[in-house]
């Protein structure tokens, strides 16, 4: 029942507003993987990044699509608790479980088996408007557990303006995503994050001009 | 309500239907002809189909239908001009200001207030912007964001704003086909300026006009277009405007003007912002404002040659 909802929630509202508002326009839409389980790695600017890279995929994919998202902020109240996790779908991850000795990863890890679709956002956290930030390296070591699983880098232009960071309404600006194509753990971190890292640099300049001063 | 149509408007709706089934076939035939020449007009023609279906829709409808629709068209042209345009961080809910002004100018469209509509966005919503651009206290680039703040708003809500306010006038002054006969004639005219001055351009082009800005725009090809065009309004006119024949000549001859500086104006802007295209919503087109280019500039002069000659009204 739920999930008939959500998706006619994607359908009716998410998608028409993601066109009509935002205008998004999706540049290489045949790099989107067909189905899970897979890793969708992109910058992170707004809030509305994540509903740009659900409205990307075919709705018939929405119950297996998973933000992964920081417990902390999106499990604050029980309200935003139940709509993060039941309505948007997130995949909460403890940011501070770490220290502990506990495995971050964990949820992930299983989501992944179970062939779902991975949305991480490696900047960790939204950042300036229409900045990137250092990459975390939280994607490779999901990449290295899982080698044959794709990562799909995806730039994402203009959501930064729309909704940036501590802003409280929403201005229409069109915005754009870049989905590059998929390529798989190539045996070591670093050459793993320096790859998405140069990728998704490369994404970047393909998208249109964009004067922000 | 199709019943009620004026003769001209059926008309003309058949004859557009019949050149939008021509161009698909041609769609179908000319690439299987020559490969890769024609690759686009499939898009394109899909899309012609599209905007015909919703504008002539509209037209059909009525005003209050067609002012929705032209508000929406307006949002769209203004998000893509804004998005593409150099805005500063401190201004995005200036931007949305834009948005707000917006309303305002086609609610005067709406409650049928003309001298309303005048001065919304050319002098208070004018004022407005750059006295809300002070309060963002950021000197540096002022003036040339308060300039394409105001430029947005005029080419893409107040000139597009004067085709839905052709839908204002009282049918008893146009009973040739209507208000929305008048909006038809327009938009025809306007696009088949485009049409004819490409394909008059691609017969005989030799000189350009403006090399940096349009290269494709040629003495040949624009002349020819003009002249076609002003013979199709020409003969148009009676049917569908209050115009008598010394003012259709005179409307004829300048309108084709006007919709090729909206054309050879947005090619400019286009190349200082470094695009080709504004956007990729329309396939095979480009964007909102690559469409509408020519129609925010003739809107107006069309608008205000009909006030002038015929309409009581304005």
């Amino acid at each position: 029942m739920i999930q008939l909802l959500r998706r006619l929630v994607l359908v009716l509202i998410a998608k028409p507003f993601a066109r009509l508002v935002i205008g998004l326009d999706v540049h290489g839409e045949e790099n989107l993987p067909k189905n899970g389980p897979a890793i969708i790695a992109a910058n992170h600017n707004s809030h509305i990044d994540t509903l740009i890279l659900i409205c990307l995929f075919h709705s018939r994919l929405l119950p297996k699509i998973r933000p992964v998202a920081a417990a902390d902020h999106f499990l604050s109240t029980p309200v935003s608790s139940w709509f993060y996790r039941k309505v948007v779908g997130i995949l909460p991850v403890n940011r501070k479980g770490g220290g502990r000795g506990e495995d971050v990863l964990a949820g992930c890890k299983e989501a992944l088996a179970r062939g779902e679709i991975l949305i991480i956002f490696p900047e960790g956290s939204r950042g300036k408007a229409e900045e990137m930030g250092a990459f975390k390296s939280g994607v490779a070591r999901l990449a290295e557990t899982f080698p044959e699983v794709p990562v799909v880098p995806v730039y994402i232009q203009g959501a930064g303006r729309v909704l940036p960071r501590g802003a409280k309404v929403l201005v229409p600006f069109n915005c754009s995503a870049i989905v590059g194509s998929a390529f798989k753990w190539s045996g070591n971190k670093a050459g793993f994050m320096d790859q998405l890292r140069s990728t998704v640099e490369t994404l970047r300049s393909d998208a249109p001009p964009l004067r922000w001063l | 309500m199709l019943s009620t149509l004026p003769l001209p408007l059926t008309v003309g709706f058949a004859g557009l239907l019949v050149l939008l089934v021509l161009g698909s076939v041609a769609a179908i035939v000319l690439p299987r002809i020559k490969p890769g020449k024609w690759d686009d007009l499939v898009p394109r023609m899909r899309s012609w189909w599209v905007i015909c279906l919703l504008v002539g829709g509209a037209l059909i409808l009525g005003w209050q239908v067609f002012t929705i629709l032209f508000a929406f068209i307006s949002f769209i042209a203004l998000k893509e001009f804004m998005t593409l345009a150099p805005t500063r961080r401190e201004d995005r809910l200036v931007v949305l200001f834009a948005y707000i002004a917006l309303v305002a100018s086609y609610f005067a469209v709406w409650i049928n207030n003309y001298a309303y509509f005048l001065v919304t966005i050319p002098v208070y919503v004018f004022l407005l912007t750059a006295l809300l651009l002070t309060l963002s206290g950021r000197t540096e680039g002022f003036l040339a964001t308060a300039g394409i703040m105001q430029w947005a708003m005029v080419v893409c809500v107040f000139n597009l704003g004067h085709v839905a306010f052709l839908m204002r006038v009282p049918a008893e002054e146009v009973p040739q086909a209507g208000p929305a006969g008048l909006v038809f004639l327009l938009i025809l005219i306007t696009q088949l300026n485009d049409v004819t001055q490409y394909v008059w351009g691609k017969l005989l082009g030799r000189h350009k006009i403006s090399p940096r800005i349009s290269p494709n725009k040629t003495w040949e090809g624009a002349i020819g277009g003009f002249l076609t065009t002003a013979l199709v309004f020409v003969c148009l006119a009676p049917y569908f405007t209050p115009l008598t024949l010394w003012p259709s000549i005179w409307v004829g001859l300048t309108l084709p003007v006007f919709g090729f500086f909206g054309d050879i104006t947005m090619s400019a802007i286009k190349r200082d912002l470094g695009v080709k295209d504004t956007s990729r919503l329309i396939p095979g087109h480009g964007g909102a404002l690559d469409r509408l280019d020519s129609l925010m500039f003739t809107a107006p002069w069309y608008f205000h040659m009909l006030a002038y000659f015929a309409l009581e009204r304005f």
